[in-house]
């Protein structure tokens, strides 16, 4: 549960649009076809979306696929660009207000020392050619860190938290099965103490046994380290497991949050109701 | 048919000449050209050889290196081919020269302010080991994000305890860019480091320029803990003129089979020995 009321990430009327828009869709309540405007074809991936993170809990998101969960998270973690809205973190000094209008060497910096991510696919967070360690390193090396005996210990402190043996530390994550691959992403995510991570999909594809070490694993990472955590997933045993509060995304909306448990045992939307009477 | 001066056509030199003043403004920096086609294949020191001839003059005193020798086929053929164009005065001396041409070595004798030295370079990019878009790497050097380049490093610590870039080992110019400085030693970073002439380096088939003007800070890339090193010859001879503290090529003589030291820069060495500043270590 949240430690305390302190919000460390808001997001304010977010909009990710592909097209240039028009008179007509400009307007946040004009009804569009699923997510694209009659008149214009724009495509709206995700449309007004706002959230609050609390210090140390751990959000849900949950929707169908091209809901627009994915393209939040990584528009979150500056992998894509926001066509407009405002994203604050609280807990930075160093930047005031608004950091979407921040350099790219600002958002550079943002994502190497208060953010972590760990994608769906390890092939977008890892280089998999080059050893475990040196994956670690190299979030420590973009935040600055020049110092090599440090960065192996600090690697091996957390392969050692996500259960990979050491004697493995110099091997390609190429060479390893997925869940261990996204165990070692995992690792490189907290590797700098971020204070936000950002988990997409983290379990989907692994097998169930692997799946509840991960979950275990990081709902002791928000246990141990107060980490707050936004986790993406299509799978609602899995926001039931992990998270304190829920986000339901339809074509590029929200059209429903609040506690995770009153969203599953009492949906208001129509959407909703759907989804959680569809579990089999 | 008459050949124009320096074999390149002027709208030619002057577009080269022009991306190499930029280069200099910006040290490290690399700018685009548009490469031209050569008698010689891309990929064989055509970068070097287009700085060359849009900036040779009928002053200057052309000296060509191939891996600190002046007389291999690379070489020779290069000077032949700058001489035939233009007609200019040759020479193996690093100190008389005007214009230096250089595939892969700074020569040991100092760079004085009227010289500039030219290097030919196979990859331009210090950071395409690791990310592979021409675009994403363009992002990066705009960032001055450059964990990439220590990765690289990192991971050479990882696996053999040791950094193993002998060559073309990453320097960071002006405290802004990093830069591939062609696969000179790492003897020779060093010599780059706030030198007295100008170095202009070519990437003729990856069609890019750049520089290190005179006076610059040029540093290598390394870690608080794993430092700099320059490959050490302290305790090396060379055997033809028993010179020490340069760089030196390990040979094997044919007949006994024995492991020997030789000086790499041969003009220079050559320049000692009729000094008679070294004993002749055959005698």
């Amino acid at each position: 549960m949240p430690n305390n009321d302190e919000v460390v990430l808001s997001l304010r009327d977010f909009s990710k649009k592909f097209g240039s828009g028009c008179d007509y869709c400009q307007n946040p309540d004009a009804e569009l076809q699923k997510n694209m405007c009659p008149e214009c074809h724009t495509v709206y991936a995700v449309r007004n979306a706002s959230l609050d993170l609390y210090k140390g809990e751990i959000l849900g998101i949950v929707g169908e696929s091209g809901s627009g969960k994915s393209t939040l998270m990584k528009t979150l973690y500056f992998d894509q660009e926001a066509t407009g809205g405002e994203y604050i973190l609280h807990e930075d000094d160093t930047v005031d207000g608004n950091v979407f209008n921040v350099s790219s060497q600002k958002k550079r910096q943002i994502r190497n020392e208060q953010l972590g991510m760990v994608y769906q696919n390890p092939i977008q967070g890892l280089k998999m050619d080059f050893s475990s360690v040196t994956n670690i390193a190299e979030k420590l090396i973009a935040s600055g860190n020049r110092n090599v005996g440090q960065m192996t210990k600090r690697a091996d402190h957390f392969l050692e938290k996500v259960n990979i043996a050491l004697s493995r530390k110099y091997e390609a994550p190429k060479n390893f099965s997925g869940g261990m691959q996204q165990r070692v992403q995992i690792a490189k995510a907290l590797s700098n103490y971020p204070p936000i991570l950002l988990l997409d999909e983290v379990t989907t594809g692994l097998d169930l046994s692997v799946q509840a070490d991960v979950l275990e694993l990081i709902k002791e990472i928000q246990r141990d380290m107060g980490v707050s955590m936004i986790v993406v997933s299509h799978d609602l045993a899995i926001i039931r497991m992990l998270c304190d509060r829920t986000m339901v995304m339809l074509d590029g909306r929200v059209i429903e949050h609040g506690i995770t448990d009153q969203i599953l045992e009492d949906p208001q939307h129509k959407y909703t109701q759907q989804l959680v009477y569809s579990i089999l | 048919m008459s050949q124009n001066f320096a074999f390149l056509d002027e709208h030619s030199k002057k577009e080269i000449r022009r991306k190499t003043l930029k280069a200099i403004v910006i040290p490290g920096y690399q700018v685009p050209f548009a490469s031209r086609e050569l008698p010689i294949a891309r990929g064989w020191g055509t970068g070097g050889l287009q700085l060359t001839l849009s900036l040779v003059g009928q002053e200057d005193v052309l000296k060509v290196i191939d891996q600190g020798s002046d007389e291999s086929v690379n070489a020779v053929n290069i000077r032949n081919l700058i001489q035939s164009t233009t007609g200019v005065e040759e020479t193996i001396h690093s100190g008389e020269a005007t214009l230096i041409q250089s595939r892969h070595r700074i020569p040991e004798v100092p760079l004085k302010p009227f010289q500039i030295l030219v290097l030919q370079v196979p990859q331009p990019e210090p950071l395409r080991v690791v990310e592979a878009s021409e675009r994403k790497t363009k992002m990066l050097h705009g960032d001055k994000e450059y964990s990439g380049a220590f990765i690289k490093l990192f991971e050479q610590i990882m696996k053999y305890g040791h950094i193993t870039d002998d060559a073309d080992y990453p320097v960071m110019v002006n405290d802004r860019y990093v830069m591939a400085p062609s696969p000179i030693p790492r003897f020779d970073n060093p010599k780059m480091n706030h030198n007295d002439g100008l170095i202009l380096l070519g990437a003729g088939r990856e069609k890019k320029i750049h520089a290190v003007p005179p006076y610059t800070k040029v540093e290598s890339l390394a870690f608080e803990d794993y430092p700099f090193e320059v490959e050490q010859f302290d305790d090396k001879v060379c055997r033809e003129s028993g010179l020490t503290g340069v760089y030196m090529d390990e040979l094997q003589d044919e007949e006994t089979g024995e492991t020997y030291y030789m000086t790499n820069d041969t003009s220079y060495m050559l320049e000692k020995m009729n000094e008679g500043a070294v004993n002749n270590a055959k005698q």
